[in-house]
């Protein structure tokens, strides 16, 4: 299955990839490969296979609801951008 | 004219009780100073990784036992990718094809009808942070202490057909909640949150219309007017010939009506994939049946208990289990009094809740105790007062002013039931109302209240009152 360029830079503006329009050729080209590997495992009848949901067979860990973690804001905003007043600032977020 | 069929379904957002994040070990103390209960892993810092919260498994298998749902022993977290400046992270860890809690249902009633709405889902997911939009030199401040804070989204069937159908499901759910200890409920501070798909079709028609979805309504009464507006906004553009398109809308509360929340409708694709650092959650028997052995009384066994051991109407049984608490002290009330349940649901559904609600409070926050509401009862009980004296001492007790005997004590508001004595007052009250008399035997028996007023009156409500009723009969009718 091929993808068409428009296919493309849809995928890219969710993902907030900023391509060119050879950029978009290439990866049309190798997304259409990925896709193509998927058609072929599409063709093995997968009757009564449970869907992997993660390659390894772990299981997952639970924690006991522990407050473990203390104040480190200073520390963590000192690598920030810009800050005010305790908060994160960000470029302004029209909705 | 098409009648139209209005079809609601719910997606509602509970903040789950736990003291620490669902993949981190920060507190979620609400209100705490911006960006202090946000740790690594809440920011995303590159290298972290979720550990999963057991108490928040716990609270979500507490809620699918309640709610007669599947228990999914396996489920699976997903990644939901999109872009905001409140998601640290760029996805959301949420579920998507196996969520903990499978189809369930919740009995509703609305106007004495019972009515079953089907859960579809129940799925664990983190919160994002919160932007605030207010001006910091034209940037928005992004506070992510939330982020992280678990959620439990309850997803139900479209199976109501009504605004007053879906207040009564979201009550329903509102009150199961708190009983369960998962969720503090409250929806000013963003606890119990509600989105609401609504669409309308001709009466009969079996295929769906196209819904819009409307966002975050905090308060049941806004929830309400919010579908009915926009069931009314979706008959007008069907009936003019329009068609509804599929968008989110935000209720305004101040003009009462939805708007179009999205300028640009591109197809929302959130990618779901199942997160790689994570793997399947697996819960086994012994944690599920541990979590169905700490289930409490559930409201609808607490109701028909209420019914059934205290002779209470539905009416009543439903009031007084709206909440736990409420439950509790009417319990602990009825079991420390002479008097009868009846008599004490009576007093909590009258004075109580009177003074409850006009100060805006709830039922832990009674400056009056079930024992001494107790006390008040058995003394209307054994005729030391009565009850209009009840409602007066009542109020005393809501001041601070000491228990019923106390203020009985030293307001000298015992009540006269000393038979000669009232009819001594009431000889007096005869002997200045022989206007009064002549009407009564004249046949305007009407009258009769005017000699209790005045007896009453002479005695500051204090004569008990069967006592003078039989009294001035036999003297009225001799």
């Amino acid at each position: 299955m091929a993808l068409d360029h428009q296919t493309v830079r849809e995928i890219a503006e969710l993902a907030h990839l900023e391509l060119d329009d050879s950029e978009i050729d290439q990866h049309a080209d190798e997304l259409s490969r990925i896709l193509g590997f998927i058609e072929q495992m599409n063709q093995v009848d997968t009757t009564g296979v449970e869907p992997l949901a993660h390659p390894h067979d772990g299981r997952l860990r639970l924690r006991d609801d522990q407050v473990t973690e203390s104040d480190q804001r200073a520390s963590f905003q000192r690598i920030a951008p810009a800050t005010e007043a305790g908060l994160y600032l960000v470029p302004r977020v029209i909705e | 004219m098409t009648t139209w069929e209005p079809v609601i379904g719910l997606e509602v957002h509970v903040q789950l009780l736990t003291r620490s994040k669902i993949f981190s070990g920060a507190a979620t103390r609400f209100g705490s100073a911006p960006n202090t209960q946000a740790c690594a892993v809440d920011i995303a810092l590159p290298g972290v990784l979720p550990v999963m919260n057991s108490e928040a498994a716990r609270m979500a298998v507490k809620f699918g036992l309640a709610v007669a749902a599947r228990i999914n022993q396996t489920s699976i977290f997903a990644r939901k990718n999109y872009f905001y400046p409140d998601l640290p992270k760029g996805y959301q860890i949420s579920q998507y094809e196996l969520p903990i809690v499978g189809g369930g249902h919740l009995t509703i009633s609305t106007n004495g009808n019972d009515k079953r709405i089907g859960i579809t889902r129940a799925h664990l997911e983190e919160d994002a942070g919160k932007s605030l939009h207010e001006d910091y030199h034209g940037m928005t401040g992004i506070d992510l202490n939330r982020a992280g804070t678990p959620l439990l989204e309850i997803v139900s069937e479209p199976d109501m057909r009504s605004p007053q159908e879906a207040i009564a499901y979201l009550k329903k759910l509102h009150t199961l909640v708190r009983y369960l200890e998962i969720c503090d409920g409250n929806m000013q501070e963003g606890s119990f949150r509600c989105d609401a798909n609504v669409s309308i079709r001709p009466l009969g028609q079996t295929e769906l219309g196209t819904r819009t979805e409307l966002k975050n309504i905090n308060s049941f009464r806004f929830i309400e007017r919010a579908i009915q507006y926009e069931i009314e906004r979706q008959i007008e553009i069907l009936e003019d010939g329009g068609q509804i398109i599929q968008e989110t809308r935000l209720y305004d509360p101040d003009r009462n009506e939805t708007r179009s929340m999205r300028s640009k409708e591109e197809a929302h694709d959130y990618r779901y994939f199942p997160d790689p650092d994570l793997p399947p959650m697996i819960l086994h028997d012994d944690f599920i049946d541990s979590v169905r052995n700490s289930l409490p009384e559930l409201p609808d066994a607490k109701k028909q208990r209420f019914i059934e051991q205290y002779g209470l109407n539905d009416e009543d049984a439903v009031q007084l289990t709206a909440t736990k608490e409420l439950a509790d002290y009417f319990e602990t009330a009825t079991s420390a009094t002479q008097g009868s349940a009846k008599t004490v649901a009576n007093w909590i559904a009258g004075e109580l809740s009177g003074y409850l609600n006009k100060e805006n409070k709830d039922i832990t926050e009674s400056p009056v105790g079930a024992g001494q509401l107790a006390t008040l009862i058995d003394r209307i009980h054994d005729r030391t007062i009565s009850g209009k004296i009840a409602k007066e001492i009542f109020e005393s007790m809501w001041n601070g002013e000491g228990d019923t005997d106390t203020i009985i004590e030293k307001k000298g508001l015992k009540q006269i039931t000393d038979a000669g004595a009232i009819e001594k007052i009431i000889d007096e009250v005869l002997a200045k109302s022989e206007k009064q008399q002549e009407q009564y035997k004249s046949g305007q028996t009407k009258v009769f209240g005017y000699f209790v007023g005045q007896v009453m009156k002479a005695t500051k409500g204090k004569a008990n009152p069967q006592q003078v009723n039989e009294i001035l009969k036999r003297k009225l009718d001799a």
